[in-house]
């Protein structure tokens, strides 16, 4: 049987698995691993959806075999939350209606967790910029760039709220086509 | 939508690389770099190779070197880490340019420098960059190593001088203490651009000393605009003779039209962005960056 045992540290757990060279890191998520958060989008590396971080950068799982993902550190969009405890992000996306089908969501929410790590204090033309690789047929992204605008603030700051000054950013920057 | 069935490895040494090339030749054997355009290309079955050498454990192919004044990039250096880079960003500005234009922050995450080269999409802005920077490509072969000029590597549509039991490991790009440019269009963001243009000039009192322009989007390789840097070389460039080279780099054009642009758009776009190319690389000649 042409196999490989690789390992994985999936959310912090270590997993042993066999896999044909052949699968995608998202299959072995979703079929093997049964984290099924990760969705499976183009299949080509077009749309984001399957989005998850490998060592703390984001990568698309459907492009990426899970045999070059062997000894990498994954974290999915099943990390995110603490039992209900929603992940600031996760919360933001809820009250600002981020999402409207939630495909997209869990490559949107990973890859937000990236860029908030790499620039806390991000612009909404930051996060426009940042998310551009994630595609979104039913919101029209305004919502979502809003959410993760308002998610870093509340991260930052630790209090839940969020900052006045971001919020009159965010809302001049919405009235400018 | 999956790949077909095919076998693996991860040698750690680029000897242990060609060797498991040239053992498992039959099986069409192939390097996987980052794998952004190889896996998709097997996920649609477009590429069906037999055997997949991955060069992701081999550390000396991940190295980027600053040596006098010569900048040595790995070929496995992924494009985020080379756009983190100062010592690049201080040799070659113009790639660290570039590389804000391919594609997406995911995928510059386990994209290559040398994936992008060694892929030769014709579109593509790497390939431009090294063709516009005069660098030499370092490729491993059964017999040892050779230098391909960048003139020479590019040989048609993702079509290079490497042959199938080569490795392409470093990119070695002349520093030069001149302006730098890479500019394109593209539809979308992160789209291959429909032309890009990577320019560069040294200036010695405002004289044109040094002068070499990349085409990317408009032929079946990047091309060097020799008429444009013609008009330059010498010259002390004022806006007439911008728009002279720019209408010289155009006119030397016959791109193929598609459904996202024809010729005509094409050349006309190239004209546009190799004056916007020079004027920027000239701006920064003239203010030392």
């Amino acid at each position: 049987m042409n196999s490989h045992d690789i390992t994985l540290t999936v959310n912090g757990r270590v997993t042993k698995i066999s896999v044909e060279p052949r699968k995608l890191l998202v299959d072995v998520l979703r079929e093997d691993l049964g984290l099924t958060g990760t969705h499976v989008g183009c299949e080509h590396g077009v749309c984001g959806t399957c989005t998850v971080l490998l060592d703390g950068r984001s990568i698309r799982s459907c492009i990426c075999f899970a045999v070059q993902a062997d000894g990498a550190e994954i974290r999915t969009v099943e990390s995110l939350a603490s039992g209900a405890q929603l992940h600031p992000l996760q919360d933001a996306f809820w009250e600002k209606q981020g999402l409207q089908c939630g495909y997209c969501t869990p490559g949107m929410l990973m890859r937000s967790v990236e860029l908030i790590e790499e620039n806390p204090k991000p612009t909404l033309q930051d996060v426009r910029d940042g998310i551009a690789g994630n595609l979104c047929r039913c919101t029209g992204y305004q919502y979502i760039c809003e959410a993760v605008v308002a998610a870093a603030d509340r991260m930052r700051d630790g209090d839940g709220h969020d900052s006045g000054e971001n919020q009159r950013a965010a809302s001049t920057e919405a009235s400018t086509p | 939508m999956k790949p077909p069935p095919f076998r693996y490895c991860a040698p750690g040494t680029v000897a242990q690389a060609l060797e498991e090339l040239v053992s498992h030749a039959e099986e069409e054997a192939r390097v996987l770099a980052g794998g952004q355009s190889l896996v998709p290309l097997m996920n649609f079955r477009l590429a069906q190779p037999g055997y997949l050498v991955d060069l992701r454990r081999i550390d000396e192919l991940a190295r980027i070197v600053l040596d006098g004044d010569v900048l040595s990039v790995g070929a496995m250096v992924r494009m985020s880490a080379a756009e983190r880079s100062a010592e690049l960003n201080f040799a070659a500005p113009m790639l660290s340019e570039a590389l804000t234009y391919v594609a997406h922050p995911t995928i510059r995450n386990s994209g290559t420098i040398g994936g992008s080269i060694a892929h030769a999409d014709p579109s593509a802005e790497l390939p431009a960059v090294v063709l516009a920077l005069n660098a030499e490509l370092v490729v491993a072969g059964p017999t040892g190593r050779r230098t391909i000029a960048a003139t020479d590597f590019f040989t048609g549509p993702f079509s290079t001088a490497l042959a199938p039991d080569e490795i392409l490991c470093e990119i070695r790009i002349p520093h030069r203490t001149g302006g730098q440019s890479f500019v394109e269009f593209a539809r979308t963001h992160g789209s291959f651009p429909l032309v890009g243009v990577a320019t560069a000039i040294d200036l010695v009192d405002a004289e044109v000393v040094h002068v070499s322009i990349a085409v990317a989007g408009v032929a079946a390789t990047p091309v060097r605009a020799e008429a444009a840097e013609r008009v330059l070389l010498g010259a002390t460039p004022d806006d007439i003779t911008i728009r002279a080279a720019a209408d010289a780099a155009a006119t030397a054009l016959a791109p193929s039209g598609d459904i996202h642009a024809s010729s005509q758009t094409r050349i006309d776009m190239a004209r546009s962005y190799v004056r916007r190319g020079i004027e920027l690389a000239l701006n920064r000649a003239e203010n030392g960056r």
